[in-house]
């Protein structure tokens, strides 16, 4: 349970990092809030040559908004921005709101402290809270190289469980999230053995409503289903040009099951899974919808 | 593999120390400095055992590098006692309340309810178990620890009138 040898690197700055990683030719690791390398360190799951701290680079911390223009623009969460942090942000609460619902799910106080809205996403369990809220919020994300900065969206950028789009010489620099137009409505509902544990299946919903109460945004994501978090879009394209209640949503959602494909662990089987995805589906919808309000 | 010198004030003490970069902030203040009561459970971030305020806030000491306390102030549990060595008011709640059994989670459990006492001295049951809810005891059931929490909370309003 203790770490093999490591060399270990303070760094000061972006640029220092992307070249660590760049010539540390895919032994070298970087070192956020540590909640989940460490751990892995411990159990020698991972042994790498180089671990890089990105904790003092000031410049990967903080959330603000970006590139606002007549109320458009987008929330940008630096990667190593803590997830108490993130909760308590009132930009994060007023612009995206399903995010700091889903981060009171996200373990206890003592991770949360450490614990950054980069690393959830950097690791991407797929049945982590960071990651599907930010699915279900149509975000990107950048990552940097020596080579220069990318974006992609987040629907391309998780490829399985533990597994991203992410190349081994770069750095998960920010999430970004788009500003939505009118007031939306977000819910975010989870099943796990207790509170603050992994989530077996969460479920995370945005709806708006237009002034003649007609759903004109829906959006839609499962977790803990799959391999990596979901998108539901053939219930999407259903709720959105109606008119809905609880009556409306819990008649489209028969397609769920076909969008995911659960497996099964010690915790649950595949069957349950997909019972209560629909049920959490239903559930997060409703209290998106009670939010969004005509 | 090169060491690393640190400075951190560990229970209002300054200390500084050269450490490998591979050595746990647990690790470092059992061996280390020679503190045990910050106690070893899983070694990977489930337990809570290992729990300590790093500037104010809690975290697993187990989650952490050595390395990465420099600069920091870190209270242990130690540090939660009165000046003279004797049990502080939260750890004599505990003494008083039956907090604890075999003791193992204790440390941990004291380290998260110092940090939800601090900024609130009223807290509901809710609020007491979503403080805790990161520290596993296997002994007690917990009904005790959250009693103990209580009557702390209790003696810090009167303290405070
Ligand atoms: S020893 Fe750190 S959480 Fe268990
Ligand atoms: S008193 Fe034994 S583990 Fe809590």
């Amino acid at each position: 349970m203790k770490p093999a040898k490591f060399e270990y690197l303070r760094a000061e700055s972006i640029d220092q990092v992307v070249q660590a990683l760049d010539q540390g030719d895919g032994e070298t690791i970087v070192l956020a809030g540590g909640q989940t390398l460490m751990p892995m360190l411990a159990m020698r799951l991972a042994r790498p040559a180089m671990v890089v701290d990105i904790n003092h680079v000031a410049e990967l911390s903080g959330v603000e908004i970006l590139n606002e223009v007549e109320g458009d623009g987008e929330l940008v969460i630096m990667a190593c921005t803590r997830q108490a942090e993130a909760l308590a942000s009132p930009l994060i609460q007023e612009h995206a709101p399903l995010l700091s619902k889903a981060i009171a799910f996200v373990g206890h106080r003592q991770t949360r402290n450490r614990g950054t809205v980069g690393g959830s996403l950097a690791h991407a369990d797929p049945a982590s809270e960071i990651p599907l809220a930010a699915l279900a919020l149509d975000a990107w994300v950048s990552l940097r190289s020596v080579a220069g900065t990318r974006r992609l969206p987040l629907a391309d950028y998780f490829h399985g469980p533990m597994m991203t789009a992410r190349a081994e010489n770069e750095i998960l620099l920010s999430l970004h999230i788009p500003r939505a137009p009118g007031t939306r409505g977000a819910g975010f509902h989870e099943v796990s053995e207790r509170r603050g544990d992994f989530a077996v299946v969460a479920a995370a919903a945005v709806i708006g409503v237009d002034e003649r109460g007609v759903c004109d945004h829906a959006a839609l994501a499962i977790g803990g289903a799959d391999g990596r978090p979901r998108r539901i879009g053939a219930v999407e394209d259903k709720l959105r040009g109606q008119r809905l209640d609880s009556v409306a949503i819990a008649g489209q959602l028969s397609e769920i099951g076909a969008a995911l494909a659960p497996g099964a662990d010690q915790h649950a089987g595949a069957a349950y899974r997909l019972r209560v995805a629909r049920v959490l589906a239903e559930r997060a919808l409703l209290e998106a919808l009670a939010e969004a309000g005509p | 593999m090169n060491n690393f010198d640190i400075r951190a004030t560990i229970n209002d003490v300054p200390h500084r120390a050269s450490v490998e970069p591979r050595l746990s902030l647990l690790d470092f203040l059992r061996d280390d400095i020679g503190l045990g009561g910050t106690h070893m459970g899983c070694e990977h971030g489930v337990c809570g055992a290992c729990s300590v305020l790093l500037d104010g806030v809690p975290i697993r000491a187990c989650l952490m590098l050595a390395v990465q306390a420099d600069g920091c102030r870190i209270t242990t549990v130690e540090g939660l006692c009165n000046d003279d060595g004797t049990p502080g008011l939260l750890q004599d709640a505990f003494i008083e309340a039956h907090g604890m059994q075999c003791g193992y989670c204790t440390p941990g459990m004291l380290i998260s309810a110092q940090a939800l006492l601090a900024e609130n001295d009223e807290p509901t049951l809710a609020e007491i178990k979503d403080a805790i809810g990161g520290n596993l005891c296997r002994c007690t059931g917990y009904v005790q620890i959250i009693e103990s929490i209580q009557l702390a909370a209790r003696r810090l309003r009167e303290a405070a009138r």
